[in-house]
């Protein structure tokens, strides 16, 4: 599509007020993600990633769409599916990378690793391993800010197979009882491992867990991140202003098996391949050629500077040191 | 100077540390409009509202994991859990024990955990298996964790004071029993340091090593030993972990002769990691080895006589104390 082409009919973002900057911003960090996961895959193949490691390939929409809806004074949890949405939250290649490689300038010196990085600064607080462990943290951390009379809010990552444990549940119902200002975006990626969703789960909407806590609740796609952006805006909405929950499921996907060592056999090619037509990097890169906002080399360009601070990430975390012996007993007290 | 009930004292602490910090907050089952399962929160929700003195459902893993968070923000608020009994608790270990005690060290110090969860542990009188336990191993098995087990009116302000001010998760164990126990309890403010043993009883001959309910029983063992011309030490950690160490080998260095008395199971107790440090820092000190009276290895019954068979008391401290003495 030519640049000077008038364009027939808005930009279906047209009513989110989102600058050409910040969705250029959106695609930059979507692909960002994508790059550094494909990276850190090759690098576990290698062996310089040890341990787990899930990636988070396929689920880029939902992750950046979410985040940047969001103040810089607010607060994010997650699960150990972690790297993508701390770079979606600004957190360097670099120190990610080195995190996963176990060195002293990770961006938890090395003693977290793939499942636990944090940076408080940001308000990424984590990078939490036990399923279903983290959603009362983050219910806690908007009774905080709630309590000191911020209007900051809180938003929760975890998948679908966290909300059949039971502190899923009594999280859900104190975020309505006590009105807290959290969010809790389930990514449904269709899988809990290698169950999928209809062999652990009764009942077949999601979302609907929260009707029980009479909470504001709906599903969105999590392979668009306009749609998860609007979703985000309306729930940040209410939150800040009304300080009220929501609970929004995002069905998304992931393309790689649920850690480096899943073989992936409980589903099929096709499935994967169906996903990938939709996939959430391509489908928004050619909506933003065709609304006029970036051209075909724009996004090549902006494809080999990432390839290229990737690239420099991975050197920056082969050359780091190893975390000194000395810090194995440090931090345990403060 | 006032003489105060332990719950009392505990209720003045939390007061005092809400009146002098406003992010101080407790929340728990029952700790407002019914002031507290033990009436240990009396009057709080009256005097604070239900901003900061607040009703929990019963879902302790939930609201224990909303403290952990709230605390980690790192916005200035410090949360007070109030755990109806620790056996209740166990449903929020996970919460504890992943979240709580890892936060700090897994993000290489970028956060703080100033929490207290407090309540009532071991067995008390006639609850049966599920309400009768003594976990305080469980938790001092956990590096992150700080635990404390007072055991009068007067330590029980001055530690969960102390408690209460610290940057860390802090799991505080009270006794049902002990409630309404008095003691003198200074009108000024004053702190007892975390991690600091107190000599109950002076003594040269053996060194008794108790903490919470047991101490009242080891004292009980001292006073009738003396009559038989021993005289017991006895010594309270007062905290579990970190464990004043120096105090205990201080004192078994002393004595030559120690016996650990704690209501809780046998297996992998504190006692026995308290035994081990003595064997192996103390040894040549000691004349004998070093003895445990715990709670029969079972879950506790009911019947009144089959629950008095299983505790430790007196009588059995006795027969500990003269077995280290060969007597």
């Amino acid at each position: 599509m030519k640049e000077e082409k008038k364009k027939a009919k808005l930009a279906r973002w047209v009513d989110l007020n989102l600058s050409n900057e910040k969705l250029i911003k959106m695609y930059r960090d979507m692909l960002h993600i994508r790059r550094f996961e494909e990276r850190a895959a090759q690098e576990y193949g290698k062996g310089k990633i040890g341990g787990f490691c899930h990636l988070y390939i396929g689920q880029e929409a939902t992750g950046v769409g979410a985040i940047s809806a969001l103040r810089e004074d607010d607060f994010i949890y997650t699960a150990y599916r972690d790297h993508g949405l701390a770079l979606a939250r600004g957190m360097e290649s670099k120190g990610c990378m080195a995190e996963l490689f176990g060195k002293a300038t990770g961006v938890s010196k090395g003693i977290g690793g793939s499942m636990h990085f944090y940076d408080l600064a940001k308000g990424f607080m984590g990078g939490w391993g036990i399923v279903g462990g983290h959603p009362p943290l983050a219910a806690g951390s908007a009774f905080a800010t709630k309590y000191q009379g911020r209007d900051s809010v809180t938003i929760c990552f975890m998948g679908e197979a966290s909300t059949n444990q039971g502190v899923f549940h009594e999280t859900l119902n104190m975020a309505q009882l006590w009105k807290l200002p959290v969010i809790f975006i389930c990514e449904n990626n269709g899988y809990g491992m290698g169950t999928a969703i209809s062999r652990a789960m009764a009942g077949e909407h999601l979302f609907e867990k929260a009707a029980g806590y009479e909470m504001a609740r709906g599903a969105v796609n999590g392979m668009d991140v306009i749609e998860m952006y609007r979703e985000m805006s309306v729930a940040i909405n209410r939150a800040r202003t009304e300080m009220l929950p929501t609970f929004i499921e995002a069905r998304t996907y992931r393309y790689r098996g649920h850690s480096m060592s899943d073989p992936g056999q409980y589903r099929t090619k096709e499935e994967i391949e169906e996903y990938k037509k939709r996939d959430p990097v391509e489908t928004f890169g050619k909506e933003l050629i065709a609304e006029g906002i970036l051209k075909e080399t724009d996004l090549e360009a902006m494809d080999e500077l990432i390839k290229q601070e990737v690239q420099e990430a991975v050197e920056f975390a082969d050359a780091s040191p190893q975390p000194s012996l000395d810090v194995l007993h440090n931090n345990i007290y403060a | 100077m006032a003489v105060l009930q332990i719950r009392e004292a505990i209720n003045q602490a939390i007061a005092e540390e809400m009146e002098r910090d406003p992010g101080v907050f407790i929340m728990g089952e029952e700790v407002a409009q019914y002031n507290g399962a033990y009436k240990v929160t009396q009057g709080l929700w009256k005097k604070y509202g239900d901003k900061r003195v607040i009703d929990t459902p019963i879902t302790e893993a939930g609201f224990a994991g909303i403290g952990i968070g709230a605390a980690m923000t790192g916005i200035g608020v410090r949360p007070i859990v109030e755990m109806m009994t620790w056996n209740f608790a166990i449903l929020a270990f996970d919460q504890i024990m992943n979240h709580a005690a890892k936060a700090r060290y897994m993000s290489s110090g970028q956060f703080k955990v100033p929490i207290v969860f407090r309540g009532p542990n071991g067995p008390a009188h006639m609850l049966g298996a599920q309400h009768s336990q003594a976990l305080e191993s469980m938790v001092a098995h956990v590096p992150g964790l700080i635990v404390m087990t007072p055991s009068t009116p007067y330590d029980a302000k001055g530690m969960l004071k102390a408690a209460i001010r610290d940057d860390n998760p802090v799991i505080f164990m009270e006794s049902e029993l002990m409630y309404g126990i008095k003691g003198e309890v200074p009108d000024e403010e004053y702190l007892i340091p975390i991690g600091k043993g107190d000599i109950k009883r002076d003594g040269s001959d053996v060194t008794i090593i108790a903490w919470t309910k047991m101490v009242a029983v080891a004292l009980k063992a001292a006073e009738e030993l003396q009559k038989e011309g021993i005289n017991a030490e006895v010594i309270d950690p007062r905290t579990i972990r970190p464990l004043d160490e120096e105090l205990i080998l201080e004192s078994v260095r002393k004595t030559n002769r120690c016996v650990i008395v704690e209501d809780s199971w046998p297996f992998a107790s504190v006692g026995t990691e308290i035994a081990h440090r003595i064997h192996t820092k103390a040894f040549d000190d000691l004349d004998a080895p070093v003895e445990k009276i715990n709670a029969a290895d079972i879950p506790m019954p009911y019947a009144e006589n089959l629950e008095h068979e299983a505790m430790p008391n007196a009588e059995k401290v006795i027969t500990a104390v003269k077995k280290v003495m060969y007597r």
